[in-house]
């Protein structure tokens, strides 16, 4: 079934400015799969989740990354998210005056592109949107406010995910979505999710916390531990590490990757 | 990042779009400044004795002023004797019809995207086109006349109203205001007028092309647009030139009167050749622009968009003499490689109860420099007055440079002043954040420095922002890395 591969990620190491945060990550996934990559801070959860998506400032002395049977690592950020690889940002960057409609009118133009549709107008794309707000609980004034800017934190995650419905992406990659969110947006967020979930697609949901778990039920569950995969399981794992916490697997040996074993 | 640097050289290495020359015979003055070679202006003008003796009595101010040193700017010393101050293209007789014109120059407007005959045939924009110094052809004259709309080249309103020349020239920027006004009053050759009579709206957007072409002459243009009771006016001014290799001075004066509940919005896209990568050639453009809201709740807006010229040095101020009156300065400056800029406003408040509001959004890449420089002042009698200022600065890159000089007088208790200014670099995260949607790091540099402008483009007539925002890609080009 090796054809059917989604994302393979093989032995990868990165580091930063010299400092080594992965060092040997092994991943599989086969599209409809939800995969939780969890782990205590500075285990590199986020930054498995950066490297994937493509940021520079990350050296990768070794391994590899095969996505729908291309090398990742060689492709630049915008061909990955041409190809369908989001990432749902931690921290959403600000732009000032760019209004969220004529940002991702930009961005899902230049994908449609590259994918050989036809760019939408402002009317056809307007009525793609409409629907897709709805998907988040979020108000049509949101389209004409700048991208993110003033947003509250809550906002700010529910317009990734926004972006992610509108983009429609193959993999997406969810970095500590949950971070910041009070219960309701966390709901809010999570249900929006689980409605893009396809059998065609599938997600990474980095996470330290298993909450965002309850909502979001994960295929497989692999915790991190620094920079590599200590455990792999079902989604009974994340409740066991939220009642034992992340000491009970640090002490494990060479992780194994479940999605392999399939 | 080897290649993406790579890629944006390239793209930055362009050259500059407009630079062609045009091939015309012309009829010039011999180099050089003395009171000979104003009188022979003057005559081949044909002008009044009044105006010659304004212009000598300038020029002889100008001998004794000394060229500012205050800005923050450098450049080599400019030899105001090797300047040809006057260079008029060949004519065979007067002109009736732009069939008339001499087919290179009609080319050259057809090269910048401006052709006569297309202005005049979908209408919407009068244009009176300045070639070197002398307008070549004025359109949409008819339909003004009608209004009682004047809108002329210089030259024709000193024939047809030499009374309302007479009467407002110097009135804003007198001829001794500073050392490049002095100039420009003594050897300006030519530029345009526009009047609008009590109680008209100008049913266009009056519009002018100022386009320097004959090698080394130096341009003096003069504006001046008078409105008057209750009228409203909007003028725009765009520009380009072709590539020199020795540095050209442009020394304009605009002056504007808004009378009583008039109001003048002045809108300029300046795109002059800015040199080489290098800093070699280039425009000198050192313009005094200001205008005067002489009538109770009258209104002057100054909208500008600086991307061109070598050096830039420039204050569209307005003076609020009216009480009521209200000034605005919404600007966008560009520095990219070696170009510097020191350019800002003055608002001064002198009626009561007066407004004035500075949005200046001012960008550096490259080796570019860029100085805002501002002055409110707000008299004694100028009580209950406003003023805001905002000053943003955007950086790309880290060898370009971003200062801000503000100056703030006030003489009264009643008056409010604020000043807000920042400072920001584009940043790598919002390039990743837009790489990661799938735009291309021109398509997201473009992005950021336009929602940047914003405020300032929204300002601008629709046509002239679309001309913006593309000059702004243009200009901005392969300057993140």
């Amino acid at each position: 079934m090796t054809n059917s591969l989604m994302l393979e990620i093989k032995n990868l190491h990165a580091s930063a400015n010299g400092n080594k945060i992965l060092s040997g990550v092994n991943l599989k996934v086969r599209p409809g799969e939800v995969h939780a990559i969890m782990g205590p801070n500075g285990s590199g959860k986020s930054t498995l989740a950066q490297v994937l998506a493509g940021r520079e400032t990350y050296e990768i002395p070794e391994g590899e990354v095969v996505y729908e049977g291309k090398d990742l690592l060689a492709m630049s950020p915008e061909e990955r998210a041409r190809e369908g690889v989001f990432l749902a940002f931690q921290y959403p960057v600000e732009i000032p005056g760019v209004t969220t409609s004529y940002f991702l009118k930009a961005a899902l133009n230049s994908i449609r592109k590259h994918q050989g549709l036809q760019e939408l107008d402002a009317v056809d794309f307007l009525s793609r949107v409409k629907e897709r707000l709805k998907l988040v609980d979020m108000d049509k004034s949101f389209l004409s406010r700048s991208v993110n800017e003033g947003f509250s934190g809550g906002e700010k995650k529910r317009n990734e995910i926004f972006q992610m419905a509108v983009l429609e992406p193959k993999l997406a990659i969810l970095d500590e979505t949950d971070s910041g969110l009070d219960i309701d947006a966390l709901r809010i967020v999570a249900d929006g999710v689980n409605k893009l979930r396809r059998s065609d697609n599938a997600i990474i949901v980095v996470t330290h916390y298993q909450r965002l778990l309850n909502h979001i039920i994960p295929d497989f569950v692999h915790v991190l531990v620094d920079g590599r995969v200590v455990r792999s399981g079902g989604k009974d794992l994340a409740l066991q590490l939220e009642e034992k916490g992340y000491d009970w697997v640090k002490s494990e040996p060479n992780g194994v990757s479940v999605g392999a074993e399939k | 990042m080897a290649t993406e640097t790579e890629k944006i050289e390239q793209l930055a290495n362009q050259e500059y779009k407009y630079g062609f020359v045009t091939e015309i015979e012309s009829e010039s003055a011999p180099r050089g400044l003395n009171e000979d070679i104003i009188r022979f202006i003057s005559e081949k003008k044909n002008e009044p004795e009044w105006l010659l003796e304004w212009r000598l009595k300038a020029y002889r101010h100008w001998l004794e002023m000394e060229e500012p040193k205050w800005p923050n700017v450098r450049y080599g010393a400019i030899d105001y004797q090797n300047i040809i101050y006057y260079s008029a293209p060949k004519q065979k007789n007067q002109l009736k019809s732009l069939a008339e014109v001499d087919p290179e120059l009609l080319k050259t407007y057809e090269k910048l995207g401006i052709s006569l005959a297309e202005q005049e045939r979908l209408g919407g924009v009068a244009v009176d086109a300045v070639f070197d110094s002398v307008s070549v052809a004025t359109t949409f004259k008819g339909k003004l006349n009608e209004l009682g709309i004047i809108f002329c080249s210089f030259s024709d309103a000193v024939q047809e109203h030499p009374e309302l020349v007479r009467k407002y020239l110097g009135s804003v920027v007198p001829s001794s205001d500073n050392f490049f006004a002095a100039l420009n009053s003594a050897v300006f050759s030519d530029g345009s007028f526009c009047y609008i009579p009590e109680g008209v709206r100008c049913p266009m957007e009056l519009s002018t092309y100022f386009r320097i072409n004959a090698a080394d002459t130096g341009q003096f243009e003069r504006t001046l647009i008078v409105a008057e009771k209750g009228s409203y006016v909007s003028y725009l001014e765009g520009c380009t030139a072709p590539i020199r290799d020795t540095n050209q001075l442009h020394a304009a004066v605009v002056e504007l009167v808004a009378l009583d509940d008039a109001q003048i919005k002045y809108s300029t896209v300046q795109n002059w050749y800015p040199g080489d990568k290098e800093g070699r050639g280039g425009i000198y453009n050192f313009v005094t622009k200001r205008g005067k809201c002489a009538g109770v709740n009258s209104r002057i807006s100054w909208t500008q968009v600086e991307t061109g010229s070598a050096i830039t040095w420039k204050y569209p101020g307005v003076i609020l003499q009216g009480d009521n009156s209200v000034g605005e300065f919404y600007s966008v400056a560009v520095t990219n490689n070696r170009q510097q800029a020191d350019t800002g406003t003055k608002m001064i408040h002198m009626g009561r109860n007066t407004r004035s509001t500075i949005v200046s959004k001012g960008i550096s890449a490259g080796h570019g420099n860029n100085s805002y420089r501002g002055l409110v002042k707000i008299l004694k009698k100028a009580s209950n007055s406003r003023n805001f200022s905002q000053c943003d600065s955007l950086l790309l890159g880290d060898q370009c440079g971003a200062h801000t000089f503000p100056y703030i007088e006030v003489k009264n208790t009643s008056s409010k002043v604020e000043h807000e200014a920042s400072t920001s670099k584009i940043g790598e995260d919002q390039i990743f954040y837009c790489k990661q949607r799938g735009l291309s790091t021109e398509d997201a540099v473009n992005m950021i420095v336009n929602g940047f402008c914003k405020e300032v483009f929204r300002e601008l007539p629709m046509e002239f922002a679309v001309e913006a925002q593309k000059l702004l890609g243009v200009s901005l080009e392969g300057s993140v890395g």
